[in-house]
């Protein structure tokens, strides 16, 4: 190490960068919050679409599902499935959220379908209201503006 | 030994273990649920198994962090910890809250667990890594508030070396960012943005700050090497940690739904995140092939060594491979953000914490030279199993990751693979991948036993190295 460049300077290359990025960190931020309503839709954040996040939540969904390529990988992503089951016009995008309940009402209700080796989904003993709650919920979710992710139905 | 009280980390470390333990054998059913999807299905579902693992991982890791911290402090500011018994009562608190939690997990449907806990007071529940109840969240923020309290009258009354001032800013750090697992809006994207500022900027930030102090106070106790040259260094490297992880955070954004721009920073400034652990690389190497003496603990070395190594490899390579926005289009959350998560937690963080064990837990049960030989050869045979076995896992799932994505992102929608089938068609790669996780699993196992042997004649202390000195006067 050249011994020109000496322990002073570098602990104040690191205050100096640490504060400098950390001051920029919060300036973007504070940009991402004044221009997210536009991408996220929030105006559609209906109760159901927040107490469909309860469910999400207290259900511990993200425990073997993804939403939004986070969570775990053990069962499919899920902020696309709205436009996976219910895209009636087949272009990409689901439109039909009357079926798309109706499928995720069965799909709930039919739990664990009990194939030999196959990941196992429990029942969560969810209501009608709750299962309409958490459909509501995925569907705002899918229509989030993430920059065209996934690449393609399948999550 | 220098300071009486610095004994008080050895409850943290040895807990630490057994967590360690524990979440192997949850890495193994999920491991084994992986292929035969319903094993233990009815009574230990995925999920379950899963939050038991990746809790019992953070919380062994904070065991650690809080046992490091105990050790080193009181040693760098010459002066005895403020208060041992506070450190002692916190152990237990934090233990019995982490103990509770976990049987919570294990016994109750988590629906049920969060109604019993009065999750709707303050809902912070049913988030990755953050699964633990309020109440939970309250006690790991009293106790960890306890820590740095103690730390901070210890180091305001001692000196104030570099290392100390870098890990307490750490520490501080973690604490700051842990409040906001306590900020859970109904709006999902609000939620996923400021969960990374506990996850992100924990792993790829303070938590690289506590591992750089970590590794310096070790390097310094074992190579002699002059604190002038290890304190540049840490600055140098907790710098770059900084600089490009701040920023770096917005490799998350990529596609949660904050704007464009973020794949472009992301992008840039996460590229530039493997640069201080490979500076950590050259460090530690650097540091042993100018050491000024022969220390008795090899194996701590050894420890100190592979920790850059691997930390630089799982963090930094596999962290590059997908960071840029381009290739983490196809590749977000798939089997490839598993290979790179494994491989940086346990290269980085896993490995820093066995490393000051090494260094300490010998000197805290009165061997200053570290363990017999006998031992250390066996501590170092556990080490290359477990370190083997973790990059088997890695390069294991990065196969499947990228099977996985040729079968279900490259292809049209007319053309892909649903995720179930494409599950199916990487079985033969998941069973490598168990296979690999029973040897990691047997290298834990070695790597225990390694504490309880001594040497031929029964004797436990390094006496190899005053025979050495011995014969060579």
């Amino acid at each position: 190490m050249a011994d020109n460049f000496t322990k002073g300077m570098a602990r104040n290359i690191y205050y100096g960068g640490g504060v400098f990025f950390f001051l920029l960190l919060m300036g973007l931020t504070f940009d991402t919050m004044l221009v997210l309503p536009e991408r996220d839709h929030r105006e559609n954040i209906t109760e159901a679409v927040a107490e469909g996040k309860k469910i999400w939540e207290n259900n511990d969904c993200v425990g073997c599902h993804s939403l939004m390529g986070e969570g775990a990988y053990f069962a499919p992503e899920l902020a696309n499935v709205f436009d996976r089951y219910a895209d009636s016009d087949s272009d990409g995008v689901g439109d039909d959220q009357a079926t798309f309940e109706a499928f995720l009402q069965n799909w709930m209700a039919i739990q664990p379908l009990n194939v030999p080796g196959r990941r196992q989904m429990p029942q969560f003993n969810l209501s009608k209201e709750d299962v309409h709650n958490l459909s509501e919920f995925l569907i705002w979710t899918s229509r989030v503006n993430d920059n065209d992710w996934p690449p393609n139905k399948q999550g | 030994m220098k300071y009486e009280s610095q004994s008080v980390a050895k409850n943290y470390f040895i807990f630490a273990m057994v967590l360690f333990a524990g979440q192997a054998v949850f890495g193994l059913i999920m491991g084994l649920q992986y292929i035969v999807g319903d094993f233990l299905a009815g009574y230990i579902p995925f999920n379950v198994a899963r939050m038991v693992h990746t809790n019992l991982l953070i919380v062994w890791l904070l065991f650690g962090f809080m046992g490091a911290s105990y050790y080193l402090v009181p040693e760098e500011s010459e002066t005895e910890l403020y208060s041992p018994l506070l450190a002692r009562i916190m152990f237990w608190v934090f233990a019995a809250a982490g103990v509770a939690t976990i049987l919570g997990y294990l016994f109750v449907p988590y629906s049920k667990l969060a109604e019993l806990t009065f999750n709707e007071l303050l809902p912070t529940m049913g988030r990755e890594f953050l699964e633990m109840p309020t109440i939970t969240k309250i006690g790991v923020v009293v106790v960890v508030l306890a820590f740095i309290f103690n730390l901070g009258m210890t180091i305001l009354r001692g000196r104030k070396t570099v290392i100390n001032m870098v890990l307490i800013t750490g520490l501080i750090g973690l604490a700051v960012f842990f409040l906001f697992s306590f900020y859970l809006p109904d709006n999902l994207i609000l939620d996923k943005f400021f969960w990374w500022f506990v996850v992100h900027l924990w792993v790829e930030g303070v938590w690289e700050l506590i591992m750089g102090a970590i590794l310096a106070f070790t390097l310094i106790k074992v190579t002699g090497v002059d604190r002038e040259i290890i304190e540049k260094w840490l600055y140098i490297i907790i710098a770059l940690a900084l600089i490009s992880g701040l920023i770096g955070m917005g490799h998350h954004y990529f596609w949660i739904g904050p704007s464009e721009y973020w794949l472009w920073l992301g992008s840039i400034f996460s590229a530039i995140e493997p640069i201080p652990f490979f500076m950590m690389v050259v460090f530690a190497f650097k540091m042993v092939r100018e050491r000024r003496m022969e220390h008795g603990n090899q194996v701590a070395l050894t420890w100190a060594l592979g920790t850059a190594v691997m930390a630089f490899l799982g963090a930094g390579v596999w962290g590059f491979i997908h960071t840029l926005a381009p290739v983490n289009y196809y590749t977000h959350g798939s089997q490839i953000t598993a290979a790179h998560g494994h491989l940086a937690f346990f290269g980085a963080y896993a490995m820093i914490v066995m490393t000051i064990i090494s260094y300490a837990m010998p000197i805290m049960r009165g061997r200053p030279q570290g363990n017999c030989m006998r031992a250390q050869k066996l501590e170092r045979t556990g080490f290359w199993i477990m370190c083997i076995s973790m990059l088997g896992i890695t390069l294991a799932l990065t196969v499947a990751g990228v099977w996985q994505i040729v079968l279900q992102r490259l292809p049209d929608d007319a053309n892909a693979l649903s995720f179930m089938a494409t599950q199916e068609q990487l079985h033969p790669i998941f069973w490598v991948r168990l296979v690999f996780g029973l040897t990691f699993t047997s290298g834990i196992a070695v790597y225990f036993t390694s504490f309880f042997v001594g040497d031929a004649k029964g004797l436990v202390v390094n006496e190899d190295l005053a025979l050495q000195k011995a014969s060579q006067a």
